[in-house]
């Protein structure tokens, strides 16, 4: 019982990484100039590195000859739980930066929490991604400074992508019924805790680079539960193509 | 962002602790930050230093190639000036 409670515990930790690494790729080659392309695809490829661990543990979890492949590349959208703003398009550099900004401050938090967890996999993931996440962050952070301190024209488009991400932010912070099991074994992290810390890094952040956090007038979730926004199945039309198309095609 | 608007960087890396900065290469960025961020993409992602020196190309003085024969030839025929001129005597150890 336990054990399939952390499956899909590590699972949707699996997704989140998953996901932002096949977004991130997008941006390959498109940059808004060369060392900024180069920058992005290394985020990407640490979140990868990471899906790759967690989908790893997740599939060890669930037994019965079940590979990190097949959970990456044979499920459906409805079977991916990870948190919608993790999906949301790259849209223009901006909204990526944003969205990038918002998922790094809150998960240099939770793996700060996570590096405690009494599970010694989970434990050994954080700590290896906080690094990572840490550079991330300062990486975004700066570029939210740069762009909403910046000219009048990227002022606008930053102010326009937090107006339109923030209704996503909301669900980071949701606790289901996995989440506070595993907060009752020690093993997960209790994600209300973080909050106050979050807002504190994002008013910080949003007040240099002269922009206005918006109020929390819409709230949309259901990421955990499956249920996503339109785009997450053209992500995953994209990425699954090689292995739905060739199954167990190897290179 | 216009590329040609964005100022250049050149990019110094220290190998290891102790060890003296070497040329790498160099980045385009707008600020500081941005100018270490890019050098540490570019030319760090297998773990190459422990510390990086950014300093922007315009404030990078130069010798032109005119100099060349006032500032380098003169050296040429002072073979003294290297080490290898002078006989190590043999009871000299650890040199």
């Amino acid at each position: 019982m336990i054990k399939d409670l952390l499956y899909k515990y590590v699972l949707a930790l699996g997704d989140d990484a998953l996901i932002l690494g096949q977004r991130l790729s997008q941006w390959a080659y498109k940059g808004p100039f060369l060392e900024e392309d180069i920058a992005l695809s290394n985020i990407s490829l640490d979140m990868f590195g990471r899906a790759n661990l967690l989908l790893e543990y997740a599939a060890t979890l669930k037994g019965n000859g079940v590979t990190a492949d097949n959970l990456a590349f044979k499920r459906n959208e409805r079977q991916f739980t990870n948190h919608i703003l993790f999906e949301r398009p790259n849209g223009n550099f901006a909204d990526t930066m944003v969205r990038q900004f918002f998922l790094d401050t809150f998960y240099k938090l939770f793996l700060q929490k996570l590096t405690e967890s009494k599970d010694e996999q989970l434990s050994a993931i954080a700590q290896k991604s906080i690094k990572e996440t840490t550079y991330h962050l300062r990486h975004s952070s700066k570029w939210i400074i740069r762009l909403g301190d910046g000219t009048a024209e990227s002022h606008a488009k930053v102010q326009s992508a937090i107006d339109s991400l923030w209704m996503f932010t909301n669900e980071l912070f949701e606790m289901n019924d996995v989440d506070n099991e595993m907060v009752r074994q020690k093993i997960g992290v209790n994600c209300l805790s973080i909050k106050s810390e979050w807002d504190k890094i994002i008013d910080e952040v949003l007040a240099e680079a002269t922009l206005k956090r918006p109020e929390d007038i819409q709230i949309i979730t259901g990421g955990r539960e499956g249920i996503h926004t339109e785009h997450l199945g053209h992500l995953l039309s994209d990425m699954q193509y090689l292995q739905r198309a060739y199954p167990d095609a190897k290179w | 962002m216009s590329e040609k608007k964005i100022p250049i960087w050149e990019v110094f890396i220290q190998p290891k602790t102790g060890a003296s900065f070497q040329h790498a290469g160099n980045v385009h960025a707008t600020d500081e930050e941005m100018a270490l961020q890019n050098a540490r993409e570019l030319y760090t992602r297998r773990q190459e230093g422990t510390c990086i020196w950014v300093v922007k190309t315009e404030h990078i003085v130069s010798s032109s190639p005119e100099d060349q024969s006032s500032f380098f030839d003169p050296a040429d025929d002072k073979v003294y000036r290297y080490p290898t001129f002078f006989k190590v005597s043999k009871k000299a150890k650890g040199l």
